[in-house]
């Protein structure tokens, strides 16, 4: 019977959750099974499984196991391996800053917009610098949405814009203006050598040059795009992978509406 | 015989729509160039390198030509005249203007005759070139031979050419049968081609002749060693559309993306200067035996791959019509179509399998390009390798042409080394457990399938009745394609376009078309 086909593991550790040092769950609580693949520079040989096991180790991995290997090209060999995680996690420490809204479906927010807000919020959209990916901001803004899931065209109060892909961010920040926008969508996907952050910084800057970045709700959206960056680089929310239109259109319509409660609050209810 | 009771008479007349659609346009191309196109001309003319500002000398001479306003005599006339006055070859003549030391406008005008037989020489050597390279290509084919059909295709795009190269060489070594450079991010928007080695790009590498010599260089020797001729691809598209299928003339790729509408749709690229640029560029392609790949797969990235299934159709016909125009066989016409039916869909496979049937009987030589799923990618990268065996077995039942490979890691990354040996470990293996399944199985009369693919064909149909009636610049500006809408005189790159003056002629276009094709 070859090693490692039926566990013979050490199994005389403890099995009950806690959740203040969490680690991966093969089968059993606290095995700690990872599965990995990675690629090492190196041709195939025992040389070569021996360099992943003690790579693995030093990554805090106890029993690792190379289930697979495979020189892919001369001097270059792809394992796919499996371990127990020796590290763990308090879980009951986490704090992951959130996009605070709740969300509505589509009925809902117009409805919610039209009794609170009376008029239709006017939002503009692009995939901003050289990224030339709509599949996001199309995903958020098209009257068909993605997967089900409506996006802000059909929605009775909204009303949209999407320049597409590749707009420049001073194009971007003008038409928004023109079109008196009211929160700006922004989509990135491209990510390498993290062109991204560049692009969206400068947004920033522009929106503050030209004095208007407190005047608008500033959204960004992408699949390597988390609520925690966005806010880091000056945005109002950031939405990523698994979010839908309705997500993005509850939050503008609540956020919108708390900042004109804000406003009135502070002008006694009264329009400045 | 049709597995899909498909009626052929229906066929026929949606070929005489989209061929009216096409002359339509044809006539408008006819009467004018663009800035590429001459650019291209002065290329393919041998004048190449640039200047110490970095701006290659094709441009410096046609921007010089524009501010003379002789832009309507063409750079073919002017240079013409240039060799008569100053016996100097094409390339000398663009360092004198680069320097300042020649101005066109006060060269002697000599008739069209004498231009054309002055530049004669430059012509039959890129003629020869070319010819030339279709031999060399030929040969590599007689003596190694190549992958079977659907050619198996997988992108690179580090950034970096010489880390390209690794990439490629090591894909070809895994069963690759053609890598794809994927461009940088943002190049087709340039309106001129840097020039040299490079090794810096986002999500892609630069197009430059070199970087085409580089790689190409690199694939000749790992066709040498694994035995089978690798093909290279990139991207005649965008602004310099022309410039690109030229240096790939030059540099023996052999094939190259080259859609007639992606630029307009998907780069905001001005229609009219598109139409202009894809038609020299297909005449190149065409006589460089380079097959070019449409992009209707890109229709379906925005619209329904369900509900639009007709556009990408449609948009085939259509394609086909303006390759003929220009001279590319169909056995060079790589025409587009992608999975990217909604994996939630009930029989979405039995759809998907009806429209990749639909168009391999329709369109029964051309080389089929077979987009992966892109846009249902999750990250989920187990489901991703399911829906890449999908992909893979519709591909070999309805014998798709080319295959771009599906990988798991759509959706998150550039494919690593390991992701692209999975992908083709993938593909090779249902492709050879279900080589002849196709020959094998037969559908249902009336079933799913069969009414499916009918049903398509008629809705084809009914578009391009639509479309002759408005022509294709004005279905474009109502969004016919991709649900996505374009102004006529909208987008970028029409200030390049020019009406052809009394003087102007392309010495390339009908040489082209018309000499020999080893």
């Amino acid at each position: 019977m070859s090693k490692g086909l039926y566990s013979t593991d050490k199994k005389n550790f403890d099995k009950t959750l806690n959740l203040k040092a969490i680690k991966p769950y093969g089968d059993t609580m606290n095995d700690g099974k990872t599965q990995l693949s990675f690629t090492l520079p190196v041709p195939d040989g025992e040389e070569a499984v021996e360099a992943a096991k003690q790579l693995m180790k030093k990554m805090g991995f106890d029993d690792p196991m190379i289930v697979y290997h495979k020189e892919l090209t001369k001097g270059f060999t792809f394992f796919i391996a499996y371990g127990s995680c020796t590290h763990t996690v308090d879980y009951t420490a986490i704090h992951v800053p959130k996009v605070k809204s709740t969300t509505w479906s589509m009925e809902e927010t117009d409805e919610f917009i039209k009794k609170n807000i009376g008029r239709k919020i006017r939002v503009i959209g692009a995939t901003t610098g050289t990224d030339a990916h709509t599949v996001g901001i199309d995903a958020i803004m098209n009257m068909k949405g993605y997967a089900g899931h409506y996006g802000l065209e059909r929605y009775k109060m909204f009303e949209t814009l999407n320049m597409g892909s590749q707009v420049p961010n001073e194009e971007f920040v003008a038409k928004a203006i023109e079109f008196q926008a009211d929160a700006l969508l922004v989509s990135q996907t491209v990510t390498q050598k993290n062109i991204h952050i560049k692009n969206l910084t400068e947004l920033v800057e522009i929106l503050e040059a030209e004095g208007i970045r407190d005047k608008v709700i500033l959204i960004a959206g992408g699949p390597r795009i988390t609520h925690e960056l966005a806010k880091e680089l000056g945005y109002d929310a950031g939405f990523g992978a698994n979010t839908y239109a309705e997500d993005v259109a509850s939050y503008i319509a609540q956020e919108l509406y708390r900042r004109i409660q804000e406003k009135n609050k502070n002008t006694g209810g009264k329009e400045e | 015989m049709s597995k899909l009771g498909l009626d052929f008479k229906k066929v026929k007349y949606a070929r005489s729509l989209a061929k009216k659609i096409a002359d339509d346009v044809q006539s408008f191309v006819d009467k004018r160039s663009t800035v590429s196109v001459e650019r291209t001309i002065c290329r393919l003319l041998g004048i190449d390198g640039i200047d110490e500002n970095e701006v290659p000398l094709p441009n410096i001479v046609v921007d010089h030509i524009k501010e003379k306003g002789l832009l309507e005599q063409g750079a073919a006339f002017l240079l013409g005249n240039a060799i008569i006055e100053t016996g100097l070859t094409p390339q000398e003549i663009a360092e004198k203007i680069s320097k300042g030391d020649l101005d066109l406008s006060r060269v002697k005008v000599y008739s069209r005759e004498k231009a054309e037989e002055a530049l004669e020489p430059f012509v039959d050597d890129m003629i020869k070139r070319i010819q030339d390279n279709r031999r060399k290509r030929n040969e590599y084919l007689e003596k190694l031979g190549e992958g079977p059909q659907p050619y198996l295709y997988v992108i690179v795009a580090t950034g970096n050419i010489y880390e390209d190269v690794v990439q490629a060489q090591a894909a070809a070594r895994q069963g690759a049968d053609i890598i794809a450079v994927i461009r940088t991010t943002g190049q087709s928007l340039l309106d001129y081609v840097p020039y040299g080695p490079t090794t810096e790009g986002f999500g892609g590498t630069m197009a430059t002749q070199e970087n085409f010599r580089i790689m190409r260089k690199a694939l000749d020797e790992v066709g040498e060693e694994v035995g089978r001729y690798i093909r290279l691809v990139n991207y005649a598209s965008g602004l310099c559309m022309p410039e690109i299928a030229a240096m790939g003339a030059m540099e023996r790729l052999d094939v190259m993306l080259n859609d007639a509408l992606y630029g307009i749709l998907f780069r905001d690229i001005n229609m009219k200067r598109t139409i202009i640029d894809q038609y020299f560029s297909r005449v190149i392609n065409g006589f460089a035996g380079i097959i070019i790949n449409t992009g209707e797969d890109n229709y379906l990235t925005t619209a329904d791959a369900y509900e639009e299934a007709h556009t990408v159709l449609t948009s085939n016909f259509i394609n086909e019509q303006l390759a003929l125009i220009a001279g590319i066989p169909e056995e060079q016409m790589g025409l587009g179509h992608a999975f990217e039916m909604n994996p939630d869909l009930t029989n979405g496979f039995l759809y998907e399998l009806a429209q990749a049937q639909m168009l391999r009987e329709i369109f029964p030589k051309a080389p089929l390009k077979y987009m992966p799923p892109t846009k249902y990618m999750t990250g989920n990268i187990f489901k991703g390798h399911v829906q890449d065996a999908l992909f893979n077995v519709v591909s070999i039942w309805t014998h798709q042409g080319i295959q771009l490979l599906g990988m798991l890691t759509e959706a998150i990354h550039t494919p690593f080394m390991s992701d692209r040996y999975l992908s083709i470990e993938n593909a090779r293996y249902i492709f050879n457990n279900l080589k002849d399944i196709g020959d094998e199985v037969e559908f249902k009369k009336d079933g799913i399938i069969q009414k499916r693919a009918q049903q398509v064909l008629d809705e084809s149909i009914q578009l391009l009745e639509k479309m002759v009636q408005d022509g294709l610049f004005v279905s474009l500006s109502k969004g016919t394609f991709a649900n996505i809408k374009r102004p006529i005189d909208g987008g970028k790159g029409l200030d390049g376009v020019f009406e052809k003056g009394k003087n102007y002629f392309n010495p390339f276009v009908k040489r082209m078309l018309e000499d020999e094709r080893p």
